[in-house]
């Protein structure tokens, strides 16, 4: 069957694709966005977290045909779609891209090894800074998981990080430097808004 | 941080150098979702590999029928035992007991037995699935009194490895009595004596990356290979003589690895992809899913341990006898070398000098056991530290004071008759988690009634504090860094130096795999401190460059971190030499005084600036390949343990606190507290991050990690994360680390190798509060529901 739905801002069309096939699979190897990760298939580590018309999903366990005229964002899209939040005040998180914007997207140029040059995401810049990081595989999705939660709560109490990330896996960093980062970010987007 | 002595000159004008928390370089690449992990490798016209296992644990084969699986559209090979090229058809890390392919038999639940490639993943698993193996089922032996048993089957009759010799049966890997003084005798002068027998389950590394690669086959009959894993050199040393190639005709580069943990240290993957790559001719990739995953790689050895201590009525430790029976599994993995770990590092972190000690790890038909994360000193712990509260108890004494009482020190003979000539801060450690304010009582409680999210069961709303008791419990442990027991324990770097852009820039190449321990952060860091460069370029790991040992061990900062330093020191030199002939005649200082890189510039130890790097090497390029060794460590006397088989310790010391609701038998981990000695911090917040990682994998090995095997099938009952669980952010309490740096002068900048310590206190911590809080014995680990509430 013939799937066409957005992905990060972009209008995508994925062919040939088999019945069984989740979304996690047509994201990672129809349609060249390796970044959510699988880890177990059943819904139970979070690593392939994706928002499905804003809301968290395991991309794991959502059917590739479901998504049809959905819109998807990854790891991948998740520094411009922050972006698009913090100019258009967008608080649902659910406002998509204009047809203006995505007209105008392109690749952004950066250094293939380091990824010097990138332009990331508050909540991405604070896993890297807190040192919550490490093998990285539970990154991606948890970064997800992290960012829709201070969408949501951008003053969050630990518990409040804890309950939201509770999906989300880690088996190198025991959680402290998880916690730290998202902190960090709630605090840096605190600021940026007071000097607002 | 207390400090005594930094063995080596440091100077920290360059700015990201050893000592500073410096951001990863693959940190970016992390959180963007690019970085490459062996999961993500593709390549144009790629088949997908799938490994079909056996549903049964021992078993003869009596015949497979490939036809129905080889007919199906799509599917490119169907590869069994009769396919593989060469007379080599086994592989192994130290016994190469381990088929490629099951032949004729299969000794444990999820042997591979047959391989298919196909063009879509799902296509290869309903292919597999087609493949018709018929087995006849044999007996199963589980345990010590089965696999020892006078009709026993063997695993593996005839077999003819180093070990076979000294082992008083077949169905026993290996076997380390270790003997020093006269227990016996000593025990007659204890007043107390307190004995116990534990149990320590199956845990998994559950890293979260499954095992996953590409080979892809070359023009020159080769095959390039790219995979996720512990030691690419061990790797290639196994999987070239299956192949009948070469090893330079397998050309090996590290992908991503989703952590490793011990499980990566056995090939999983490798050889099969390789076999279906070279069959096809085309790209293949294998990817295990989390259930596969549960049989594609060795687990940590569960085992039984006992264990008698005795004591003067003045809290003294008069002697300990202990009995440690590993189960290896199937094959044999690393359980000879963690046989020997057991074994030497049974009386923990503890001046004993009367000990009679057996170690031995058996052959049975449930799923081989290899390497994790502290490595056979994880089970010692766990009793020894349960004995040591025992005997406090006995002797009604503070168990913190009984530890520090007889707690090691520097100078300490090990029961294998070596003295521990680094620092050993036992007592210390155990003073500052102790001191440590505690959490404060009944945290739950606010004005508008119980938190549960607080409490035992949290969301489950199961208790708003009624049945809930806290309890506060203190473990210590010592673990060897590197590889012990004679093992020449090298690593390779090589360094260059060269101008790039009007810049002075460093390469280093390594093979050393970085799993997420940050091994490429401290290595850029090594060189910014030697060369006084700032910008430093990690080449990918490969095998175009010299082995860097395995990433276990807690080795890697130590062994190739110390390669990384020789080679920069000599790449030093060479540039220094460089200087003194193009301008040594300008500046009397090139042949007088010390002369040390920093910033870019050639200065002397007063801090003159004799010259820029960039003038000094204009075009040249200066270039070092060198390998490094550690000091050589001896092999254990099978008689009687002795010998100098270690080179260095690593120490840790945890404080928990629980509190357990006892009607449910729910457990909520309330702190978890570390002191650590890490003798140098190279850098402090991935130091931080071992510490917090360690301790977790701990904790969840006290309350929840365990593969259930049937005994009587000996098939695994939970492959799957739904089944076995491992902490999340919520099982996983605040965890405040105290780190310590007193240098070791015999190792790099004073290091002490770190990512295992914290693995083995904080299970007994954790277990101590339990008891602490319960009254219960508890004598295994994990602690399940039932074992609190007695249904």
């Amino acid at each position: 069957m013939r799937v066409n739905f957005t992905v990060n801002g972009r209008r995508q069309e994925a062919d040939d694709v088999w019945e069984g096939e989740s979304l996690l699979y047509v994201l990672r190897e129809r349609l060249g966005l390796p970044g959510s990760k699988n880890a177990c298939e059943q819904g139970e580590c979070g690593s392939c977290t994706v928002r499905l018309d804003g809301v968290p999903v395991c991309s794991c366990l959502v059917a590739a045909g479901q998504v049809e005229g959905r819109e998807v964002v990854t790891v991948e899209g998740l520094a411009d779609y922050a972006k698009q939040r913090e100019q258009s005040a967008c608080g649902t998180g659910a406002c998509g891209t204009s047809l203006q914007d995505a007209q105008q997207w392109s690749a952004k140029g950066s250094d293939s090894h380091t990824g010097e040059g990138t332009e990331l995401s508050p909540i991405q810049q604070a896993f890297i800074d807190a040192g919550a990081v490490q093998c990285g595989f539970c990154t991606p999705g948890l970064l997800v998981a992290a960012d829709e939660m201070l969408e949501r709560t951008p003053s969050p109490s630990d518990e409040d990080i804890r309950e939201a990330l509770s999906g989300n896996l880690c088996r190198c960093t025991g959680y402290e430097k998880i916690l730290d980062a998202v902190r960090l970010a709630a605090a840096r987007q605190g600021n940026q808004e007071a000097t607002v | 941080m207390a400090t005594t002595g930094t063995p080596t000159k440091l100077t920290q004008k360059t700015q990201g150098g050893i000592g500073e928390s410096t951001l990863r370089p693959d940190g970016t690449l992390k959180v963007t979702g690019e970085f490459a992990y062996s999961s993500d490798m593709w390549h144009e016209d790629m088949l997908w590999g799938q490994i079909l296992r056996s549903t049964v644990a021992h078993a003869e084969i009596v015949s497979i029928d490939t036809s129905e699986a080889l007919a199906q559209a799509g599917v490119y090979a169907v590869l069994t035992y009769d396919d593989l090229p060469t007379e080599v058809k086994n592989y192994g890390l130290e016994i190469q007991d381990t088929p490629v392919l099951a032949h004729g038999v299969v000794r444990h639940h999820g042997e591979p037995v047959a391989l298919v490639a196909a063009d879509h993943p799902e296509t290869a698993r309903r292919a597999a699935a087609k493949i018709k193996v018929e087995y006849k089922e044999l007996p199963v032996v589980t345990d010590e009194a089965s696999a020892t048993a006078p009709d026993a089957p063997l695993l593996h009759p005839g077999r003819d490895d180093h070990h076979a010799g000294h082992v008083p049966h077949p169905n026993i890997v290996h076997r380390q009595p270790i003997v020093r003084g006269d227990a016996d005798e000593a025990a007659k002068r204890a007043d107390v004596i307190v004995t116990g027998e534990y149990t320590f389950g199956m845990q998994d590394q559950a890293f979260l990356g499954p095992e996953s690669g590409l080979a892809v086959p070359a023009e020159d009959g080769g095959v390039d290979l790219y995979v996720a894993t512990q030691w690419l050199h061990s790797d290639l040393r196994q999987i070239a003589p299956v192949l009948g190639l070469p090893e330079d005709k397998i050309r090996m580069t590290l992908s991503g690895v989703g952590g490793a943990f011990g499980g990566r240290e056995d090939l999983s993957m490798q050889i099969h992809a390789c076999l279906l790559a070279l069959r096809t001719g085309k790209p293949v990739k294998i990817v295990y899913n989390r259930f596969e995953s549960f049989f594609g790689h060795v687990h940590r050895h569960p085992a039984k341990l006992w264990y008698e201590h005795g004591a003067t009525r003045d809290g003294r430790i008069t002697h300990m006898k202990c009995r440690i029976v590993l189960d290896g599994g199937a094959y044999a993995s690393a359980s000879p070398a963690v046989v020997g770990n057991a074994s030497s590092l049974s009386v923990g972190p503890y001046v004993i000098d009367d000990v009679d000690i057996e170690a031995i790890a058996l052959y049975t038909n449930n799923p081989p056991c290899g390497a994790m994360r502290g490595f056979g000193a994880v089970q010692a712990c766990f009793a020894y530290e349960a004995q040591m509260d025992k005997l406090a108890k006995a002797l009604d004494m503070d168990p913190v004071e009984l530890r520090q009482l007889n707690a090691m020190e520097q100078g300490t003979l090990l029961p294998t008759g070596q003295p521990v000539d680094s620092p050993a801060p036992v007592a210390e450690l155990l003073r500052r988690v102790k001191a440590r304010p505690l959490p404060p009582e009944r945290q739950w409680e606010s004005t508008e009634g119980a938190d549960v999210r607080a409490l035992p069961g949290g969301l489950s709303n199961t208790t708003h504090g009624e049945g809930v008791v806290r309890g506060v419990g203190y473990a210590v442990g010592i673990k060897n860094v590197g590889f012990s027991e004679g093992f020449d324990d090298y690593s390779t770097a090589k360094v260059r130096m060269e101008v790039i852009a009007g810049e002075p820039v460093a390469t280093v190449h390594t093979a050393m795999a970085e799993v997420g321990q940050g091994g490429v952060t401290v290595h850029a860091q090594i060189a910014r401190t030697e060369l006084g460069v700032s910008q430093v370029t990690i080449s990918p790991a490969d095998t175009q460059v010299g082995s860097a040992g395995s990433t276990s061990a807690s080795r890697q900062t130590y062994v190739t971190g110390g390669a990384v330093k020789n080679s920069c020191e000599l790449v030093r030199e060479k540039v220094l030499e460089i200087g003194r002939r193009k301008f040594g005649s300008y500046h009397p200082a090139w042949a007088t005084a010390e002369l040390l890189l920093e910033d870019g510039k050639v200065v002397t130890d007063g801090g003159e600036v004799l010259a820029d790097l960039v003038d000094l090497l204009e075009d040249e390029a200066v270039e070092i390949e060198a390998e490094w060794r550690h000091r050589p460590t001896e092999a254990f006397d099978l008689r009687t343990g002795q010998g100098n088989g270690h080179v260095q310790y690593s120490f840790a010391a945890h404080r928990a606190v629980v509190e357990v609701d006892t009607e449910l038998g729910l457990v909520k981990v309330i702190e978890l507290a570390c002191a650590q000695d890490v003798g140098k911090a190279l850098n402090p917040l991935s130091v931080i991050g071992q510490i917090q990682g360690g301790t977790t994998q701990g904790l969840g090995v006290a309350v929840m990690e365990e593969i259930i095997v049937d005994p009587k099938t000996a098939k695994v009952r939970n492959p799957s994360f739904t089944d076995y669980l491992i902490p999340t952010i919520l099982d996983t309490p605040t965890i405040p680390v105290d780190v310590l740096e007193l240098a070791d002068d015999n190792a790099p900048y004073g290091l002490r190798g770190i990512g295992e310590a914290p693995t083995l206190s904080s299970t007994p911590a954790v277990l101590a509060a339990i008891r602490n809080a319960t009254g219960l014995e508890l004598d295994r680990t994990p602690v399940r529901p039932e074992h609190l509430t007695g249904t």
